[in-house]
């Protein structure tokens, strides 16, 4: 991923901040500008989504990308958030044995990528079990 | 005067036992633990290094601070390990809870002191009033060589404290802060060296015992102290026969001591370690319960801090998950895992 284009989305990737419509009540995360139900009559503002949620669905990844290949096995899990949209994203410290649908999950701020030895760190959200 | 209003701490999930490392070494394990007095240490997962584990203990600091992060005038996160050479970790952790904007910033080093130095600056800075409340973090995921005797107690984890001015929802007072400090070439690493060097049994006595003795006992005369005047002692924790032996020589008991000392069971944490050990306090302490800590950092010079414990750590404390249950919480990993978490060996 390019430098400008992670920093430009720093804080989604850092703090979820997601975007909601006051006209429709939707919440969206990614972050949208304009309300895709909407549309122009929309009225987009940025929301800070709860760190907590429960695992919706999830897929366990046994043969990653070569740059995530050390990780393996590791599980993607879509999360439902508290009071918030649908989510996904990479579970940490965790064993695959323990990760079923339905269990809590919190938030973590983790590297996500590396540009090899040299270049720029991404950092994000992941999601580790609650208990 | 400067008061704690929020304090976390982070350590990391991953153990490695020390009788693992010195199996590998063909090393008598009992002998290296009893040596060292450290059973096993805290090792980072793959996602994580200081700037994970910075953030991680700042916002349990913030839900006990109870404030708008956007409050926060300063964040000095003090590391040997920091992930860049140049790009401080300071602005990583100021987006990550949301405080960007007006904000002083910088990373400081000195070995293991950088955090505690990182406290002594926030204060001043809140005492000459630049500031309301300020962030201090000591963190590091350290190093040590493969076989060297560093690598046995080398670990990761750190401490956030936010600070302002004394009130209501001071958890702990400062009364003091002092340091002494004197250049002593006792361990260092130059420039794109990946471990650090150090001068072997120099480490002792001239450096580390010299320099926290002397500052402790310049606080104890400054403060008119006698050892059973205070509650909980906490050292910088290289291991755990450093400080426990400090403490006998300053007529301090181990009682004293115990509580504090969370090297046993994670190693040293470098700009962690003093700092994990004043939260560990801090999660059992008592209103009027006094503590002293000294930190040490090579090169070398030792933090004093004098410190009542106020009324507020009582609504505060179990608000986020305290540092011992932290350390409970892990997962043993083996040698060959280990040298893949630590990057110490080459991969394509
Ligand atoms: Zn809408």
């Amino acid at each position: 991923m390019s430098v400008p284009r992670f920093w430009r989305e720093i804080p989604y990737r850092y703090r979820l901040i997601g975007s909601y419509c006051e006209k429709c009540n939707e919440t969206f995360f990614p972050p949208r500008e304009i309300c895709p139900r909407c549309r122009r009559s929309g009225d987009i503002k940025d929301i800070k989504l709860e760190e907590e949620g429960e695992i919706f669905s999830y897929t366990v990844i046994r043969t990653a990308p070569p740059e995530f290949d050390v990780q393996t096995p590791y599980a993607i899990a879509l999360i439902k958030l508290k009071n918030g949209p649908l989510i996904m994203s990479q579970l940490t410290d965790c064993e695959m044995d323990d990760v079923k649908i339905g269990k809590k999950v919190r938030m973590v701020f983790r590297k996500i990528s590396e540009d090899g030895e040299a270049g720029i760190i991404n950092y994000g959200y992941k999601f580790v079990l609650a208990e | 005067m400067i008061s704690i209003v929020g304090y976390g701490s982070y350590v990391p999930k991953n153990r490695i036992k020390t009788s693992e490392i010195a199996k590998i070494w063909g090393k008598d394990p009992q002998n290296v633990e009893r040596g060292l007095g450290v059973y096993e240490k805290s090792v980072p997962s793959l996602d994580e290094d200081t700037i994970t584990i910075a953030t991680a203990a700042t916002k349990y600091a913030l839900k006990r601070a109870g404030i708008d992060p956007e409050e926060i005038g300063a964040i000095y996160v003090g590391s040997e390990s920091h992930p860049y050479v140049v790009k401080p970790s300071g602005t990583v952790v100021a987006a990550a809870i949301g405080c960007e904007g007006e904000l002083k910033c910088a990373d400081y080093e000195f070995a293991c002191k950088a955090g505690t130095a990182a406290i002594q600056n926030v204060m001043g800075l809140i005492e000459g009033e630049y500031i309301k409340y300020g962030l201090a973090i000591g963190a590091d995921t350290s190093q040590g060589a493969p076989g060297d005797a560093l690598e046995y107690a080398a670990s990761a984890g750190g401490a956030a404290f936010i600070l302002s001015k004394k009130n209501k929802d001071s958890i702990a007072t400062i009364e003091e802060t002092l340091s002494y400090t004197t250049d002593t070439p006792d361990f260092w690493r130059r420039e794109y060296q990946h471990y650090p060097q150090h001068g072997g049994r120099f480490t002792g006595e001239p450096a580390y015992f010299k320099h926290v003795g002397t500052a402790t006992k310049m606080m104890m005369d400054r403060m008119s102290l006698n050892p059973d005047d205070l509650d909980y002692i906490v050292f910088h924790m290289p291991n755990a026969k450093f400080p426990v032996n400090m403490a006998k020589k300053l007529g301090f008991s181990t009682e004293q001591v115990t509580q504090g000392l969370v090297v046993s069971k994670i190693g040293n944490t470098y700009s962690g370690s003093s700092l994990l050990g004043l939260t560990a306090v801090l999660d059992v302490a008592k209103p009027g319960d006094k503590i002293l800590m000294s930190s040490y950092g090579s090169g070398a010079g030792s933090d004093s801090f004098y410190i009542t414990v106020d009324d507020a750590i009582e609504k505060k404390r179990d608000m986020c998950p305290k540092t011992w249950d932290m350390i409970d919480n892990k997962r043993y990993i083996d040698y060959a895992t280990y040298t893949i978490y630590r990057k110490k060996i080459l991969m394509r």
